[in-house]
């Protein structure tokens, strides 16, 4: 049984991705900035586009956009940080979002088996059902996928 | 009478580094993993031709007392386009040398954050972690990650037949590429 399973009442911040709206569990968001200067260097993870830096501190962008829509966002309105626990540390990851942010307090259904590993659960707002998004599924860099190989033998700079 | 205590704020713990460039890009080593830096002409030592398909970033190889130096060309080690190479580093304790564009400068580093978990592929061997300098992020390159044991162990094998009597002599190489 997931976290979300036992709560009804969540507070969540809806993203938008291009047409669509996404939800995250409002305790994992960190911050919503605007778009800074992403510095890129040689690596083997294709998700990430290159890191930020936020306060001294070095955050990997990871654009879930194209995973989740089909699409690549081809504007950045702002990125939304959020965090996710690896073992007993906390890291983080900015996500580019291509508008506004809301912060909703709203019941939530948990996801079923048929539904997609990135999906944590669902809610309805607006007259529309979101998806709550699983952070580790959707972001590399969960313990399970540590160190696996690519295929792709070129770098991402 | 007592004399106050003088509290001292801790040492900030540095490390020096030199910038290099390679393939376009700026990456940071630390300058104690730097046994020697070399033009690619000035080497003493024969280097010569290696060719083992596994490995196209190592091209050529030049002994250095008992042991094989093989050249690592580090634009194609990190996936980058090949661009003319001008200078060596003979690292430190490894039998790698790694073949550079040229030296940005030699600065101080007094932060090295890890690299962030969500990098998950080779990168975690490439880099020892992360530094940023003058509002910029620089790579802090792994020296031992230029050449695992398992590749070590390929290229020793494939020196060692072009060692081997039968092999037609190899001559001196222009390193430059």
């Amino acid at each position: 049984m997931s976290q979300m399973d036992q709560l009804d009442a969540r507070s969540c911040v809806l993203l938008r991705l291009g047409e669509r709206r996404f939800a995250l569990a409002a305790e994992q968001i960190a911050e919503l900035v605007a778009p800074s200067r992403v510095y890129r260097f040689a690596h083997r993870t294709p998700e990430i586009d290159g890191v930020i830096l936020r306060r001294g501190r070095v955050v990997p962008v990871c654009d879930v956009a194209e995973k989740l829509t089909g699409k690549k966002l081809t504007s950045r309105r702002f990125y939304l940080v959020a965090t996710r626990k690896r073992g007993t540390s906390v890291d983080c990851v900015a996500l580019p979002v291509s508008g506004e942010c809301e912060l909703i307090t709203v019941d939530l259904t948990p996801a079923g088996e048929s539904d997609s590993p990135h999906v944590a659960a669902w809610l309805s707002h607006d007259g529309e059902v979101i998806e709550v998004l699983n952070l580790d599924a959707l972001t590399p860099g969960s313990t399970a996928a540590v160190m696996q190989p690519t295929v792709a033998p070129e770098a991402h700079a | 009478m007592q004399l106050a205590t003088a509290h001292k704020a801790p040492a900030v713990r540095t490390e020096q580094i030199i910038l290099f460039r390679s393939s376009g890009q700026v990456f940071a080593i630390s300058s104690a993993s730097v046994q020697e830096v070399r033009a690619v002409d000035g080497l003493a030592g024969s280097p010569q031709a290696i060719n083992e398909p596994s490995l196209p970033k190592v091209r050529h190889m030049f002994r250095r007392g008992e042991s094989n130096l093989y050249v690592v060309h580090a634009g194609l080690h990190f996936g980058l386009r090949q661009t003319p190479a001008s200078l060596i580093f003979l690292l430190r304790k490894l039998r790698t040398a790694l073949l550079i564009d040229g030296i940005e400068k030699m600065t101080t580093m007094t932060r090295l954050q890890a690299l962030p978990g969500a990098f998950c592929h080779e990168e975690r061997l490439w880099y020892r972690g992360l530094t940023v300098l003058d509002q910029s992020v620089i790579p802090v390159v792994n020296p031992a990650g230029f050449l695992t044991d398992d590749e070590l162990f390929v290229l020793d094998a494939a020196a060692s037949r072009l060692m081997a009597p039968e092999a037609p002599p190899a001559g001196e190489m222009d390193l430059s590429v």
